[in-house]
């Protein structure tokens, strides 16, 4: 949930062994201090800290020299509105996209996932930036994130100035837990553009209890009534790949076609847009099978709207 | 630890200063360094609740967050409440109902359910199952503990 990890290559630590690296701890007041500190090399930066913490006492985590806690950055802050694009601060907390009512009324899917993200303590301290840069494939907000098109903002120092680059949120997850974000970089917002008028979407996570359960696969679904149709359909899952993924099979399935005949071939179309694995949590298989039924259930539902 | 970070905040009240590591907890910080154990150590990943405080107002796993991000902040533990009169009329549902078996989960719960009443009043078991649901409890099997905090809710005005 919460932690930008920089890789080092190093092996894995002993439990509890490998935070003793650090060699000092900073905490910026600016997004100028931050990156120039992260200019300067070998930073672990931490958020909330939610995930960082239980990868440290395993030895999951790989710390840095240098801790860098951004939780006092103003600029990493704040929900707004600019030409059609939301912006949300790398900082902001799950809490804060559950109560907020743009959430809810623009961007249902993301309030949803936000609405079944693990418990009240941690969507407290959990922030949307370390949601997105802890990558992993089954990460509550990213795959409504995906179905809304967002964009994520990285900051880094060059020539004196903070400077930015933006990068769409499909092609920032190379694989479990590992992203584009430079070293250097730091994520500080993910901008979402507003969706068209009519757009209705849909958020469900399976499994095994309502609270605190890491998804077991995830489905978001998006798109634009449009009669016995949808248009701009947009699909995305979660712990159905090494990243959480956009769908473009399933989403050619469905766009434009009358929607009751389109089910079938759209399921067919997921299956080959997923490549499940086998873990604690579930096979491969059944995976499949979930995919396969809770995207007809969401179809169906969208189809009695 | 190679490093030592001072932090200045106020807990329960009271301002305090400290130096902690940089991998230290704050529930190690409140157990180990000041010696307040109502707290409790349940899982160490934030599944159970139990070590639930309260951080700027909001209901925070305390083994999740770093130490030396307390720095600034105002805390309160279970310690910090026990002239709370909300507190107070848990405790005594509490018992009244038998919500409390081995007493492991009890103080994260009663944090919890104090944060509970404090946004809501008077919640729906529906909103006490909802709020409740970051915390973990082995023994009563929750229907005497979503009891007790009903009760304890018509205490208040």
């Amino acid at each position: 949930m919460d932690a930008q990890l920089a890789s080092t290559g190093r092996p894995l630590a002993p439990p509890g062994e490998d935070i003793t690296v650090v060699q000092t701890y900073e905490v910026p007041r600016s997004l100028a201090e931050a990156v120039a500190l992260l200019r300067a090399g070998n930073v672990t930066v931490v958020a909330g800290g939610t995930d960082l913490m239980p990868q440290s006492k395993t030895g999951r985590a790989r710390f840095q020299p240098v801790l860098m806690n951004i939780q006092r950055i103003p600029e990493l802050r704040g929900i707004g509105e600019t030409d059609g694009c939301v912006r949300f601060g790398a900082l902001t907390t799950v809490t804060e996209l559950l109560n907020n009512v743009m959430v809810k009324t623009r961007f249902n899917a993301l309030w949803q996932a936000a609405d079944h993200f693990a418990s009240d303590q941690l969507r407290n301290a959990a922030t949307i930036g370390g949601n997105i840069c802890n990558a992993s494939p089954a990460g509550d907000t990213l795959v409504p994130l995906l179905v809304f098109n967002a964009r994520v903002v990285l900051a880094s120092e060059a020539n004196g100035a903070v400077t930015t680059r933006t990068l769409p949120l499909a092609a920032f997850f190379v694989g479990p837990g590992r992203t584009q974000r430079r070293p250097t970089e730091l994520l500080t917002a993910v901008n979402v553009p507003v969706p068209p008028e009519g757009f209705v979407s849909e958020f469900h996570k399976f499994g095994t209890r309502p609270a605190l359960d890491v998804a077991t696969i995830a489905i978001g679904l998006g798109a634009v009534r449009d009669g016995d149709r949808l248009r701009d359909v947009r699909v995305a899952f979660g712990a159905v790949a090494p990243t959480p993924i956009r769908a473009p099979k399933t989403e050619a399935a469905l766009d434009g076609k009358v929607l009751s005949t389109a089910i079938e071939p759209a399921l067919a179309a997921a299956d080959a847009d997923i490549q499940p694995i086998s873990d604690i949590r579930a096979s491969a298989w059944y995976r499949r099978e979930l995919v396969h039924n809770v995207l007809r259930r969401m179809l169906d539902h969208v189809g009695k709207h | 630890m190679s490093v030592n970070i001072e932090i200045a905040f106020k807990l329960n009240g009271i301002d305090m200063r400290a130096k902690v590591s940089p991998g230290m907890s704050t529930l190690e910080m409140l157990r180990d360094e000041l010696h307040l154990t109502g707290s409790k150590y349940g899982c160490g990943e934030g599944e159970c609740g139990a070590c639930t405080i309260n951080v700027d107002g909001l209901s925070i796993n305390s083994c999740l967050m770093f130490a030396a991000d307390c720095d600034g902040r105002e805390i309160v533990t279970i310690e910090g409440l026990a002239s709370d009169p909300r507190t107070e009329a848990l405790k005594k549902s509490f018992v009244a109902y038998g919500a409390v078996q081995c007493g492991f989960c009890t103080p994260g719960i009663i944090m919890q359910a104090r944060n509970l009443l404090e946004k809501t009043a008077h919640p729906t078991p529906e909103q006490i199952r909802r709020g409740i649901e970051g915390n973990l409890c082995r023994c009563t099997g929750y229907k005497k503990i979503i009891e007790a905090i009903i009760e304890a809710s018509a205490a208040s005005p």
